[in-house]
């Protein structure tokens, strides 16, 4: 369990943002980006927050959380994978792609693996077509991919975490 | 061919201000805030510039209708939300030379009467956010942004804002909408951006590369700049070439080389035997003509469009139906939702190209397609909707055999 100070650790950043964009609703989307950041999510009490400080009904606020992609209510995993899937990632073979995370993985159909370290979308072209197939974990790049590199990536990933884990 | 754009990018650490300086970077703001705004305009209409971003409006104009307002304040936006299928070229201009496009963004919000300007670029261009605000903050203390720019009475401010991950932001309107802390719905228009754009007020949107030919165009001449390429649309575009190619890659030319030279020349040749090529992403229709030039008319007249230049490459192994199916789940996945054509029309046609890829097709479901095409075509509010259905329209006119192929016995 994260402590009352880690899981307000988006508040600072939040407050920075409006105090240089103003108490404006143009501050929202900067705000729920910088929650997603920090918490991997965007809490209730983040929610309520925005609402008392920019004043923009909680509605609203739901409202452009379910319209942007990279934006959730839900806890993400630790890691978050993006995987296109646009046609020319697809013609380079992104469906075994897909397949080989699924597997490794063992998503069985979720979003999120049950112990909270990766969570799998399948998305929109992400601009690194000279790379296809490609994905991205959190905000590192992995191109010209194919089914055994990504075995490869997320058996690294998951050793990590092992060793990481061993320090607590 | 010189390229204009890329021509420093190998130069090492361009990314940093000093080198940027050393070769050659911010003359051209210099030179422009020496003359007046209508006659940084004026040369850029000389240049016959037209917008890289997929509409291929011309920038010179654009900047003048914005210029002409009367309303106050003025933005200037560089839509940099890159999100059409196939394509990654403002990724390389961003992330190689971020001060070209911050020395571009002061010189067009001078251009117009702008006294802002903001930087929207797609949310998971992490690098290139990080790389942009260090140019700006660069650029900031050596005084190229700020109060009273370069001794002149010009002052600037710019901006970067994030997106999170939602292609129909790239739509102008959109885009302002999602500025504007909202969900990126595009409004009705008219009224155009130049009247009422970002908080209603007279904007000007241009996209990043067309932004980025700008500073050649006032070193060199709009003249100079209206010689290169075709002269319908001059200058050189970024091709963004992936698909089966060997070589995948952004290739700064001029306009009007022919496709069958941007892939054979550049792109290494096609991966097996060529079948067809979207020229402007999931967005464009399908051409099977290899002679085709690669210039905005040229690919019109072809029945396509060039858009932002995403030429994705398609081998003679792949099922043309397929095609279909996967450009169509980036339009259900990305319709915004609010109008019906488009939100309904994108599932229905999702569902029928569905029952064709498992071979499950009827016949009459072609004739439906095509009808669902027009209807989208004509009724559907902004330009995802417009153009969803392209692939799979012109795919169903040249490869129809595939779809008959495809069709429960
Ligand atoms: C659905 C949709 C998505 C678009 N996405 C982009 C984009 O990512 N980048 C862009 O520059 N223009 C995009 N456009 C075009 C813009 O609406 C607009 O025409 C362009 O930014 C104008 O700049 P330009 O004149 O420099 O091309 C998109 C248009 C539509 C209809
Ligand atoms: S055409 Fe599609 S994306 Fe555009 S406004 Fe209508 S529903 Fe939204
Ligand atoms: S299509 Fe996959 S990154 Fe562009």
């Amino acid at each position: 369990m994260k402590s009352e100070g880690l899981r307000h650790a988006w508040k600072p950043k939040v407050d920075g943002i409006i105090r240089e964009l103003g108490k404006t609703r143009n501050a929202l989307l900067p705000c729920l980006e910088a929650v997603q950041q920090e918490a991997g999510c965007i809490p209730q009490e983040a929610i309520t927050y925005l609402r008392e400080t920019i004043e923009v009904p909680s509605v609203d606020i739901y409202g452009v959380i379910t319209f942007y992609g990279m934006l959730t209510t839900e806890k993400q995993g630790k890691y978050v994978i993006r995987v296109c899937d646009s046609l020319p990632c697809y013609l380079n073979g992104s469906r075994e792609i897909i397949e080989a995370l699924e597997d490794e993985l063992g998503m069985n159909g979720r979003d999120t693996t049950p112990d909270g370290m990766f969570t799998l979308e399948r998305v929109a072209c992400l601009g690194l077509c000279d790379k296809a197939p490609a994905m991205i974990i959190n905000e590192e790049i992995h191109g010209d991919l194919n089914a055994e590199k990504v075995r490869g990536i997320i058996g690294m990933k998951k050793k990590e975490e092992c060793g990481w884990k061993g320090y607590y | 061919m010189e390229r204009i754009l890329l021509k420093d990018v190998d130069i090492p650490n361009l990314c940093e201000i000093d080198v940027y300086i050393d070769s050659g970077g911010y003359k051209a703001l210099e030179k422009a805030l020496k003359m007046t705004p209508k006659e940084v305009i004026e040369e850029v209409k000389r240049s016959r510039l037209v917008g890289r971003g997929g509409a291929a409006f011309p920038t010179g104009l654009k900047w003048e209708f914005t210029r002409k307002e009367k309303d106050e304040p003025k933005f200037l936006v560089c839509n940099a939300d890159e999100g059409e299928p196939g394509t990654f070229k403002d990724r390389v201009l961003m992330k190689n030379n971020p001060h070209l496009l911050v020395e571009a963004m002061v010189i067009g919000g001078y251009a117009i009467g702008a006294n802002k300007g903001v930087i929207y670029i797609r949310g998971e261009y992490f690098e290139e956010i990080g790389r942009l605000n260090k140019a700006i903050k660069e650029a900031r203390e050596k005084g190229y942004i700020g109060e009273g720019i370069l001794g002149s009475g010009f002052s600037y401010e710019l901006q970067v804002y994030r997106g999170a991950g939602a292609y129909v932001c790239g739509e102008e309107s959109a885009l302002f909408e999602s500025l504007e802390g909202g969900r990126g719905c595009a409004r009705e228009r008219p009224p155009f951006p130049a009247q009422y754009g970002f908080m209603g007020k007279p904007t000007a949107i241009n996209n990043v590369e067309t932004l980025c030919n700008v500073p050649a165009i006032i070193n060199n001449g709009g003249e100079w700049y209206s010689r290169i390429g075709s002269p319908a649309s001059p200058g050189t575009k970024f091709f963004c070439l992936s698909g089966h190619v060997n070589k995948p890659g952004v290739y700064e030319l001029p306009t009007g080389i022919t496709l069958r030279e941007l892939i054979e020349e550049y792109g290494g040749g096609v991966k097996g035997e060529f079948k067809a090529s979207l020229p402007g992403g999931v967005s464009s229709s399908l051409v099977t003509d290899t002679d085709v030039k690669l210039d905005y008319k040229s690919v019109a007249d072809a029945g396509s469009m060039l858009g932002s230049g995403a030429v994705i490459v398609i081998n003679s192994s792949t099922s043309i139906v397929d095609v279909a199916k996967s450009c169509i789940e980036f339009f259900v996945r990305e319709s915004c939702g609010q109008c019906v054509p488009c939100r309904e029309g994108t599932r229905r046609a999702n569902e029928i190209l569905g029952r064709f890829a498992g071979g499950k097709g009827k016949v009459e479901d072609i004739d439906l397609l095509l009808e669902l095409g027009e209807v989208m075509y004509d009724t559907a509010r902004c330009g995802l909707g417009q153009a969803a259905m392209n692939a799979t329209i012109s795919a169903i006119k040249m490869f129809k055999d595939e779809f008959m192929g495809r069709v429960e016995s």
